[in-house]
């Protein structure tokens, strides 16, 4: 029997978790819910994020603020180069074109960081103090990143509900003609959520590069997993990508302590076919 | 000058031509009605004034200003608001979320609390069901907002399509009281609309569409009184 506290322990750490990939998520499924089109590609961009983040703290020794910072320009420029050199011309034809576009340029990151920076991993070490809670330890590292995960979704809901720009993203998604009737262009607004997409992926690849090395395959890490997240959830509900972050990571976190890490992702797999079949429009669907 | 103008317009769907050389025109505060059976291109002439749909050949004139081939989300920007077939809402969104959609234009933003007052004073279900999804509201008070929404973007003319498209003869009747009530704040309306008897006694002038070609325009009381109209769509 396994001791309680390295469960309690395993489930702190799937929530921890659960908050970057929830940042994936919503950022991935903002994308889908509003233009309609699946970012094969999302979790290379925040790769591209987290090398730049290593080069600019690690190599040349920028604070790791300002590292932050630029990721975050650098990931909303990255979206928005996205939308309007692939995304744009694409728009208007069959989806399995699209799928192909964004899947291809999937497969360009990859050999061309592999070709820019070799498959080395590299990674940004912090050395920031744990703490202990009734004997559970939290490591810094993890929890500054879930916290700052949890602020940048509580910052997206307020821009996505407060604002004129925000709430109009959320009205092109249900109507886009109408909102067009609005006086909204609508290319505009999908320029927009590209680049909130980026940002997202930009904050991502700075919270990640400091808990995992990266190199060019880290999509393949974290890629599907996202992808399957906004599934689960429902493709383009919020809500339900930021409910189902959380149980994957649970799965993922209390199955890698009670038998290994490939076990939990095995596990993780068959739960999310298991609910493709149960609840096919994601688990928070009405029925029917 | 009228305020909006087409001449020779000619519009369709792929190989299907709806609308052919279509020449009419609306006056400043003036009500005019297109009305015509099922399939005669009403929708379509709306769709086209307001840049949804673009024209085959012709031109059409707002306030001076071409609007020929222009997109919608610049149609609207000259003061052009369309109500849409179907409304067209933002089902998930709040009441007050729409609201504050039809006044996404810069102009229409800076004066949004005040045009925001003025909508729950003609329609003041609204207000009481700001927080309320749109898609939970009756048909009736859809159309109320799909009305309110477009005022919301203060325009100079509204196109309105089958605003009584739906609903229930009751609801007609005091949905036409309200278009009358939006009338007398001075607005201009462009409304399209099979419920002839009704729509003849709110409007100035009407033109008659078949087939997609105009057939007959008039005085809206004189209109009623032909005949041929009497016994097609009035049913006297």
């Amino acid at each position: 029997m396994i001791d309680p506290i390295f469960l309690a322990e395993a489930a702190v750490n799937g929530i921890l978790l659960g908050g970057i990939l929830a940042l994936l998520a919503l950022g991935l499924n903002l994308i889908f819910g509003v233009i309609d089109i699946v970012w094969i590609a999302y979790v290379d961009l925040v790769m591209l994020c987290m090398y730049l983040v290593y080069f600019l703290v690690q190599v040349y020794g920028w604070p790791v603020w300002a590292g932050g910072l630029a990721s975050l320009a650098f990931g909303a420029l990255l979206g928005v180069a996205v939308h309007l050199l692939i995304i744009s011309p694409i728009l208007g034809s069959a989806p399995v074109n699209q799928l192909l576009a964004t899947g291809g340029l999937l497969f360009f990151l990859q050999s061309f960081a592999t070709f820019l920076w070799t498959t080395d991993h590299r990674s940004v070490r912090l050395s920031l103090p744990s703490f202990e809670v009734a004997g559970i330890f939290l490591p810094l590292t993890r929890v500054i990143p879930f916290a700052i995960s949890i602020l940048a979704l509580i910052a997206l809901y307020v821009f996505l509900t407060r604002t004129f720009v925000g709430t109009a993203i959320r009205a092109v998604s249900q109507d886009r003609e109408a909102m067009s009737l609005m006086g909204a262009n609508p290319q505009w607004i999908y320029v927009v959520t590209s680049a909130v997409g980026g940002l997202m992926a930009g904050l991502a690849g700075t919270l990640l590069i400091f808990q995992y090395s990266v190199h060019p395959f880290f999509g393949g890490q974290f890629g599907p997993l996202t992808f399957m997240i906004c599934v689960l959830g429902g493709l383009g509900n919020m809500v339900g990508a930021f409910v189902a972050s959380f149980i994957m990571s649970e799965i993922i976190s209390i199955a890698g302590v009670v038998w290994s890490t490939e076990m939990g992702y095995v596990i993780a797999f068959v739960v999310f076919i298991v609910m493709i079949f149960a609840r096919p429009g994601g688990i928070l669907a009405r029925r029917g | 000058m009228s305020l909006l103008a087409l001449a020779g317009v000619t519009a369709g769907y792929g190989a299907f031509t709806a609308l052919w050389d279509v020449a009419l025109r609306v006056e400043r505060g003036e009500a005019v009605a297109v009305v015509g059976p099922n399939g005669s291109g009403k929708t379509t002439l709306l769709r086209v004034i307001s840049g949804m749909l673009p024209v085959r050949g012709g031109t059409l004139t707002f306030d001076g200003a071409a609007l020929t081939g222009r997109p919608a989300h610049e149609v609207v920007a000259h003061g052009i608001a369309h109500v849409p077939e179907g409304r067209r809402l933002f089902p998930n969104l709040t009441v007050a979320d729409n609201l504050k959609m039809g006044a996404y234009l810069p102009r229409a933003r800076t004066r949004y609390r005040e045009t925001l007052e003025r909508v729950f004073g003609l329609f003041p279900v609204l207000a009481e069901r700001q927080l309320q999804r749109a898609g939970s509201l009756s048909g009736g008070e859809q159309q109320m907002l799909a009305l309110g929404r477009a005022l919301m973007s203060r325009p100079r003319l509204i196109l309105l399509d089958e605003p009584s498209m739906g609903l229930a003869p009751v609801m007609v009747l005091r949905l036409f009281d309200l278009i009358r009530r939006v009338r007398e704040e001075g607005y201009t309306i462009l409304v399209v609309e099979q419920n002839v008897r009704q729509v003849l006694k709110l409007v100035d002038r009407a033109y008659l569409l078949e087939v997609g070609r105009i057939k007959m325009e008039g005085r809206a009381a004189e209109l009623a009184e032909q005949d041929f109209v009497r016994k097609a769509y009035v049913g006297l």
